[in-house]
């Protein structure tokens, strides 16, 4: 499998990354270098190999309903580029 | 079942719709962390560093809301799945700060299911469940405060939610209307969420496409995002089948897309033209291994499940004697019918209705209560029925006691007995006012005797009037006419 221009520009929005025009086809051979790597795992055969989820084989840990976080709205705001009235502020998004 | 055809000159429509149900599930913190679900406290308080996104956060399953999502999960009468996976929908947006929502795509914990709706002209009808699956909710952005930002609270962010899908089984409005209506009854009941659509604990988008009518063919569908209650859910339907159908007649082609309903115009308009189609790139969670359930976790839950709805209302028609609309109307909510219940144990179930659902119903909207606030409470509504039914007060006194009793709060049988309004049932003190007021009006006794026979309702009006409305109706009705006829 091999991915187009196209396919990178998409995959690029899609990651808000910012791929310049000249830089197009670099990215393109790097993904396709990547791509072409992990295809050598089709050789492995995995019939009657069960799909793997997760790596960490340990089961689901749940907690209790306890409300033990929050309450530290300053801490939560300090890395916000902006903020006001303790919101987040962002450049207007509207849909 | 009265069919909801749309016809124009050119020919008959039918609308298909499926609904999408968002309900904020009832816990304490959120569904992965130790945060606080509280609607309303200070902005940005309720967020921990999970919520937020930060870097090497890891998420924590609540136990509560599983528990929450198996019980609303039966209440659907649906399969509960005990493996479910968490996946995460990858998408940007300034409420998401993870940049993905952790929810469940492949292997939701629920499997189909169904409700039962009734109808107004008093059919009923199965709707489908497809699945429901549990997820995080968004955080809340406010686009008003200014014209070039955009304000963002993460309260909100993290809280859980179960997603309920419907197959698309709606054929009208009215259906989509009481589907809503029953499933918030079911999860109120359950106590699994608050159900509040204007606060946004529920929310609906909603899928329309429309057809020729006895065609099985499926066309193009679109969806109305967040339509925030029962009525719009109704007008949202309406209106999109509305410009399907004009636009497939004058030639034209729906597209899918997202579009928004608007209650001021009630119409829909395009919410966002797409670039590429979503592309949500689903993968399994790393962070979260599955849910495996075992049974006992299950049929714990099982065990809490209380009557429903459903079969409350059986259970009024065919124990209590109420008619099918009176139970429909008792059992939408859990505190009425508990209400009900408490009031008509041990009396007339039929007339607890009727009072509930008259003059009770009219006293709390007047005054603007709840039935948990009511003055009147149901030990005592349930001994002012037995006032009537032992014949101790005529109906119409029972009207002046219950308004006594909407304002004080007192036992109706103190009242009664304190402003002296029992019924006179004593022959003789009736008798003796029908003497008087035959004594008083010769010409009307001369009038009745000569045949005008409809003056009786005259004289009992007023032989009642002397007695204060104390006299037994049915008493004097008899006594006046033995004497009349005499």
């Amino acid at each position: 499998m091999a991915v187009d221009n196209e396919t990178v520009r998409k995959v690029a929005f899609l990651s808000r990354l910012r791929v310049e025009p000249e830089k197009l086809e670099e990215t393109k051979q790097e993904f396709n270098k990547i791509l072409s790597w992990v295809e050598e795992l089709n050789e492995v055969d995995t019939d009657n190999v069960k799909p793997l989820v997760s790596v960490n084989d340990e089961s689901l840990t749940m907690r209790e309903d306890v409300v033990n976080a929050g309450q530290m709205s300053e801490a939560i705001l300090q890395n916000a580029p902006a903020q006001e009235f303790g919101y987040f502020v962002v450049p207007k998004v509207v849909e | 079942m009265a069919e909801y055809i749309i016809e124009t000159p050119k020919g008959k429509w039918e609308v298909i719709c499926g609904l999408e149900i968002h309900c904020q599930i009832i816990s304490k913190s959120k569904i992965f962390s130790g945060a606080s679900t509280e609607f309303g406290d200070d902005v940005n308080e309720n967020v921990s560093f999970v919520d937020a996104g930060m870097p090497g956060m890891l998420p924590t399953l609540n136990m509560e809301c599983v528990h929450q999502a198996i019980k609303t999960g039966l209440g659907l009468n649906a399969i509960i799945n005990k493996y479910s996976e968490f996946s995460r929908k990858n998408y940007f947006y300034a409420d998401l700060p993870q940049g993905y929502q952790i929810t469940q795509f492949q292997y939701p914990i629920v499997g189909e299911g169904f409700i039962d709706i009734d109808l107004e002209d008093g059919s009923s009808k199965r709707i489908r469940i497809e699945r429901m699956h549990i997820e995080q909710d968004a955080g809340k952005s406010i686009h008003d405060l200014d014209p070039h930002k955009s304000f963002i609270d993460l309260n909100r962010a993290g809280v859980g939610l179960m997603e309920i899908v419907t197959k698309p089984d709606f054929r009208s409005p009215e259906e989509a209307g009481a589907f809503l209506r029953k499933l918030r009854s079911i999860v109120r009941y359950l106590g699994t969420c608050d159900g509040n659509m204007d606060e946004g604990a529920m929310r609906c988008d909603v899928n329309v496409s429309v057809r020729p009518y006895g065609s099985d063919e499926l066309r193009t569908r679109c969806e109305m995002k967040n339509v925030n209650s029962v009525k719009f859910v109704m007008q949202a339907i309406e209106a999109e089948t509305r410009r399907h159908i004009e636009t497939y007649e004058s030639g034209g082609e729906i597209c899918q897309e997202t579009r928004q309903f608007d209650p001021l115009t009630s119409s829909t308009k395009a919410m966002r033209k797409k670039e590429f189609a979503q592309d949500y790139r689903y993968f399994p969670e790393p962070d979260l291994p599955p849910l495996v359930l075992d049974d006992a976790f299950i049929n714990k839950i099982k065990e809490e499940m209380i009557e429903l709805p459903d079969a409350k209302k059986s259970r009024f028609i065919n124990k209590l004697g109420l008619t099918s609309y009176d139970a429909m109307v008792i059992c939408e909510n859990k505190e009425v019918a508990d209400f009900f219940e408490k009031a008509a144990e041990g009396h007339d179930a039929k007339k607890i209705a009727n009072w509930l659902m008259g003059d009770f119903f009219a006293m709390l909207n007047r005054k603007n209560l709840t039935i948990a606030d009511s003055p009147v409470s149901a030990e005592n509504l349930g001994k002012l029925v037995e006032l009537i039914s032992k014949d101790v007060i005529s109906g119409k006194i029972a009207k002046d006691v219950f308004e006594i009793m909407a304002d004080t709060s007192e036992d109706p049988e103190k009242i009664v007995e304190e402003r002296g309004l029992k019924q006179v049932t004593d022959t003789s003190a009736i008798e003796s006012i029908i003497d008087t007021v035959l004594t008083a009006n010769p010409d009307n006794v001369a009038s009745y005797k000569a045949g005008k026979g409809n003056l009786i309702g005259w004289f009992v009006g007023q032989v009642m009037k002397q007695s204060q409305g104390k006299a037994n109706p049915g008493l004097v009705n008899k006594l006046l006419k033995e004497k009349l006829d005499q």
